[in-house]
This record gives structure tokens, sequence and C-alpha cells, in this order.
């Protein structure tokens, strides 16, 4: 998906929705190889695991399951979408930029695609943890495996 | 009978029309906490303004005065929920506190392996909790005792599991999620049979419901002053007085010993002091008299009354928009635990935030529960008197429009 055109509010929910009601990557692996961290919250329900594949410095898979509420489903859902294929490094640094822009700091928007759906997440600031929880999980468990 | 819009005017959560979201507050999350009247800020800022002392440490009038007011306020409770004597009035930092001096200060003294702890799957986390950790010292068996089809704790069911190896049985007034109101009176009955104590957690029940500790013979009574619009940190352990002279304080130190010396020989005053070291939250104590005398002034029995309808009404209109779910319809407290249809349960919450409307997601610290719903997480509304009819409508306009959920982020 483009993101040089304007996302509609209405767009947006329904990307959202999707990812939350038909999520592409929720699922435990079936195969070996795969590397998973556990992540949850305090102040809500959210409670998964992610989990990725790497080979040769390169994320080649991502998954992610559990139970989550829309936001922390769709967000790591997506996450999935934008760090397969990539290597650490990009990885990496599209984690950083989305963490920047829910932070309301500046982002480089080039690298997120989907993801930006989330940028009034600070509108609700109890849900700030749901948006990232999956994100940050998966900065630590890439970092640990680039090491 | 109380006029709830009258009563708002002495509450400055209400008066300082407190916006969320840029709506007008409307608090649904009474069994989480409760405002404060007027009459409580002043007892807490004339503490400092006026009166302030240490307790039973000084030779002068202030210290004098204060631990006559402290005494006082014990008085205050032991009328409040007919104790016999006031020294069976501990204060606590709350109803955990409360109870982990129950589990740590009785139940690990005197329990041990072949003994056993009766439960319920609908009890809060701090009636859980301490009694895992006594099970896990003593090495004694926790069980259940079975909740009825509608998840309502009963006599028989009790009778079902109870045995000579039970020592203690420890179960909610009211439960925090369902809020079915326990027949402890009863349950008491069958405890004693059996020769075990029963341990009461009152956090629920006593803000909301008049409490006649001895005619429904609990042994131990445990409450939060902040549920029943005192501050936060003070708390009351209501114990009878021979089983309060066989408990262990939870802690020691000042002003619960009356001697000590160097060999290791210590003698610890009489309940309650035993169980009261160090420099106790006198504001709160202050605050907590003040916030028992103006429930009181409205009437307990007022009080139950009005949440009773309130409750009936609330489940009515919610049923009537055909958009959720509720778990609790026939529970007699003043708690809505629902789950808008096809919406998480935190997802709703966040909706009901961007109305304005404090709500509480997630599984209200009694996680066993959920398995017993079939749900993950559910929404829970709770009241209090000053509760009206419009906060009501307010959730029930939100939960007919809860497939929209996601305007709380784009609009």
């Amino acid at each position: 998906m483009p993101t040089s055109f304007e996302l509609t509010p209405m767009m947006m929910r329904e990307i959202i929705m999707d990812h939350y009601s038909n999520p592409r990557h929720k699922t435990v692996p079936s195969g070996d190889g795969y590397v998973s961290i556990h992540t949850d919250s305090t102040n809500c329900i959210d409670n998964f695991d992610v989990y990725i594949k790497c080979e040769n410095g390169k994320v080649v898979d991502a998954l992610w399951d559990g139970i989550a509420c829309t936001i922390s489903s769709a967000s790591t859902d997506i996450l999935c979408d934008r760090v397969i294929g990539e290597s650490f490094d990009s990885a990496v640094y599209t984690i950083e930029q989305y963490k920047n822009m829910i932070q309301l700091k500046d982002y480089d928007d080039s690298v997120l695609d989907e993801a930006i759906v989330f940028i009034n997440t600070g509108k609700q600031a109890a849900r700030i943890h749901c948006a990232t929880m999956g994100w940050d999980a998966m900065k630590e468990l890439i970092e640990k495996e680039g090491k | 009978m109380f006029d709830p819009k009258t009563l708002r005017k002495d509450f400055p959560m209400y008066r300082n029309s407190i916006e969320m979201q840029g709506k007008p507050l409307v608090w649904l999350d009474n069994a989480s906490t409760t405002f404060k009247p007027d009459c409580v800020l002043k007892a807490v800022e004339s503490y400092y303004t006026h009166e302030t002392s240490n307790s039973h440490r000084g030779d002068y009038d202030l210290c004098y005065n204060m631990d006559m007011k402290i005494q006082e306020t014990r008085e205050t409770i032991q009328k409040f929920i007919n104790a016999k004597n006031s020294a069976e009035i501990v204060f606590t930092s709350g109803t955990t506190g409360s109870l982990n001096l129950i589990a740590y200060g009785y139940a690990a003294k005197y329990l041990t392996k072949d003994d056993e702890i009766l439960l319920t799957e609908a009890e809060h986390a701090s009636n859980v909790l301490p009694w895992f950790k006594v099970a896990e010292t003593v090495g004694c068996k926790i069980s259940y005792i079975p909740l009825n089809e509608d998840g309502r704790l009963t006599v028989d069911n009790l009778k079902k599991v109870i045995s000579k190896k039970t020592k203690i049985v420890a179960v909610a007034h009211v439960t925090n999620v369902l809020g079915y109101i326990a027949p402890i009176k009863e349950l008491a009955k069958v405890a004693h049979e059996y020769g075990a104590i029963i341990a009461c957690d009152g956090a629920q029940s006593v803000p909301h419901l008049p409490t006649d500790v001895q005619d429904l013979d609990v042994d131990f009574l445990a409450f939060s002053g902040h549920k029943l619009c005192g501050p936060t940190g003070i708390g009351v352990l209501y114990g009878k007085f021979d089983l309060l002279k066989l408990t262990d304080p939870f802690m020691t130190g000042g002003g619960m010993n009356s001697k000590f010396d160097m060999c290791g020989d210590v003698g610890y005053l009489n309940p309650p002091l035993r169980f009261e070291a160090g420099t106790q939250n006198i504001e709160g104590i202050l605050g907590l008299k003040a916030a028992i005398d103006y429930i009181s002034s409205i009437g307990m029995e007022n009080i139950n009354h009005y949440e009773e309808e309130l409750k009936k009404y609330a489940v009515e209109q919610l049923l009537k928009t055909g958009n959720c779910t509720i778990y609790n319809p026939n529970s007699e407290a003043a708690i809505v635990t629902f789950n808008i249809n096809d919406v998480f349960a935190q997802d709703a919450a966040t909706f009901l935030n961007s109305k304005g409307i404090a709500c509480r997601s997630g599984q209200h610290c009694a996680k066993i529960l959920n398995d017993y719903l079939g749900v993950v997480a559910t929404v829970r509304a709770s009241f209090y008197f000053y509760t009206t009819k419009e906060d009501v409508d307010a959730l029930v306009d939100a939960v007919k429009h809860g497939k929209e959920f996601l305007d709380a982020y784009f609009i």
C-alpha cells in the first residue's frame, strides 16, 4: 500500500479492523528455527508471544499468538508485515520510527506503511502500551538475535 | 430517601465539573474507589493545619487529644459494624492489609499441612493470594467452594465441601465482579459447626450495606476506607477479640510492644495496638471517621435500597439495547458486569473513556473467575449513592453505539 496519498480515518479504521478480524500472522509456528518472547501488561488483558525466524541477518518470518485487544492485535499483526524480509538493522529502524510516531516525536513515515494507522493512539493514553508492546517485544527479540 | 443530586454538591469531584476526553465525567468505577466529600477532606486537612501530633507518644495536650480522636474513630467504626468492643477494631492500610494480617498473623501460625482453607473462584486477588502464601508456608490445602450456575455462593455448596480439615473459610460478603451478596450468617454457622473460622472480605459490602458483625457472627472482617468515601491507605480489620489475642503482629516496631530488652525478651501490647506498629496513617484515620459519619448520616439501609433500584434500572436499560451481554443481571449489588457484543472488553472500556465514562475492563483482580464465566475479560460498571439515572443513561447510550468503538481514536 502506498503511503503517498492521504489515508482517511475511515480507511484507517478498516485497516485496523481488518488486521484484528483477519490477522495474517496470528499463529504459533509450525516449523523449527523460531525464537520467541512473551509480553503482557499490568493495565490490560493483553498477553501474547511474538516469534521470529532469522536467516543470514534477516527476519524471514514473524508471527504472534495470544490474547489481545484490537489495538495490540492489529498493531502486532502489521508489525509482522513490516519486519518480514527485513535485515535486523532496517527492522529495528522501522520499529524506532513507529515508536517515535506514537510518542509524537519526529519520524520517518516512509518505512511505516500500514502502521501509520496508529498515529492517533495518543488520544487514548491508556492504549499506548497496547499499540507498542508487540513492537517493543519484537525489538528486544531482534536485538538479541543480532548479537 | 436522599437525593443523589443534592449529595453531589458535597463532592468537589462533581462541583469542579471534571471532564474526561472533553466530556463531563461519568464515574462508574465505584467498586474500585469512590469520591470524597468535603467533610473528609476537611478532616484530613485539619490534622495538618490544627491538630498535628503523633499518637500515644507525648505528654502534651495535642497528643492526648489525638489519642482521644483515634479512640473515638475506633468507637465510630465499632458502632458502624456493631462490634462488641472497640478493641476489636484494628487500623490497617486497607482490605489487602487486613486479609494479609489474618493470613500471616493467624493462619500461618496455626494451620498445618493436614488443614484446608476454603475459597471461591469469585474472590478478589487479595482474598486468594495471601492464602496461597499460607499454603506455601505450612503445606496446607486450598480448595474451592463451587459456585452455583449463576455464580452465587450458597450454603448447600459449602456443606458439600467443608470437612473437619477445614480451618478457614475465606469469602467475600459481596463479590467484586458479580456482586452477589453471600449468605454470610448461614455460612458462618456451618463453618463454626465444623470448627472452622470465617474470614470475610467486606471491601464491596461494608460501603453499600448495613453490616452487623455480631449478627453475621464472622470471625474476621476486612474493609477499606477509600471505597466508602474515605481516604486511600486506611482500612480496618475487625476480629473477635479472643482471635485477635491469638494473632501475631504482621509488623513489629514502636507503639505495639509493652517492653523489650537486649536479650530479645519482648512483650507485645494487647489488640488492637499490637497490630499497629509505627506511626499510624493518622490523617487517614480522621478522614475515615468523617467518611463513616457521612455515609451513616445518609443511612446504610437507604444506600442499599437506592443502589438496588439503580442496578435494576441499569440492567433493564442495558438489555433493551440488545447490544450487550450481562453476566450478573440478577445479583443484588450495584455492579453490572457485561460485554458489548462483538467488542473486546478493553476496546469497549476505551470507547467508554472517549465518551467520558469511567468503567473498568479486564479481569477485575478476580483472575480465576473468568474460567467460570467462559470469557477472557469483561467491562464492569459499579455505582454508589451519588450515581444518577442520567449516569446510567450515558452508559446505555454509549453501549448502543458500541460497534463504533474505533471512534475513540478517530473522532
